[in-house]
């Protein structure tokens, strides 16, 4: 039976990782950056799923399942101050949120 | 046919992430996101895990990217005017970049060879009844807390997106 090597699953993961990364640092698009943070997350959980299958037990699963619940939550209040930064100055872009810097 | 269905679906996860990054316009990033999702879910599924699978689908591909592709057209979010961050950036991350997938890519072969291998229905411990089980024994405190994670994101999305400015 023609089976795919465990590493074949962990360097797509990487793959996925690296990608998101690229898009957090070269995006200015606000929104564009948060979805590369999701992108991050789901290529852990493809590392946790993988983890499971090989150490045969379903603890990976439950770990893949929490950072589910933490993304939804993040998403959604990330999401919010998103919106309300909007409201006060309407640009996505991220280098003119530097109120902070100054 | 387990190698057939892991590239078709790993291949078309990398396009869909490339195009999530090289995209100008969110919405069209927005969209590849969710091939990725969709891909990884059936990836989850070679690896035994049809809980996770599903809550894939329904969590991330129906809920959390609903609530960006919501949001986009909230904003009426356009086409970026200039794109690239600044120049420092772009000279440090590619080669950071480059050298953290090689050494990754390095430990990942060296630490698990070509014999470790899977194979779809290798691992059947992945259902509801199996997640559910460790749900409320073992991970009981952990499922407990995420619950108030949870209120305390509804009530902060709330009060944030409320927030009248001065």
């Amino acid at each position: 039976m023609a089976s795919v090597p465990i590493s074949w699953f962990l360097t797509l993961s990487a793959v996925l990782f690296a990608l998101g990364v690229a898009g957090f640092l070269f995006r200015r698009n606000i929104i564009t950056v948060f979805m590369s943070i999701e992108l991050m997350l789901n290529a852990v959980n493809l590392s946790f799923v993988t983890f499971a299958y090989q150490f045969k037990k379903v603890d990976g699963h439950l770990l893949a399942l929490f950072v589910m619940v933490v993304a939804a939550a993040e998403a959604a209040v990330g999401l919010a101050i998103i919106l309300t930064v909007f409201k006060r100055r309407p640009s996505l872009d991220i280098d003119d949120v530097n109120s902070m810097k100054n | 046919m387990d190698v057939i269905l892991f590239l078709v679906f790993a291949l078309f996860a990398v396009a869909c992430a490339i195009n999530v990054v090289v995209q100008r316009h969110p919405i069209t990033s927005a969209i590849s996101l969710i091939g990725v999702m969709a891909s990884l879910a059936v990836l989850y599924l070679l690896l035994g895990a049809e809980f996770i699978a599903a809550a894939q689908v329904i969590v991330y591909a129906g809920a959390i990217m609903v609530l960006f592709v919501f949001v986009i057209m909230l904003l009426n979010a356009g086409a970026e005017l200039r794109s690239g961050r600044s120049l420092m950036a772009q000279a440090l991350g590619v080669p950071l970049l480059a050298a953290l997938l090689g050494i990754v890519a390095f430990f990942v072969q060296r630490l698990f060879p070509r014999e470790t291998t899977t194979h779809f229905g290798g691992f059947t411990g992945g259902g509801a009844k199996e997640v559910g089980r460790a749900l409320f024994t073992t991970y009981l405190l952990p499922f407990e807390a995420t619950s108030i994670l949870i209120l305390i994101a509804i009530v902060g999305a709330i009060v944030l997106a409320h927030k009248e400015l001065d």
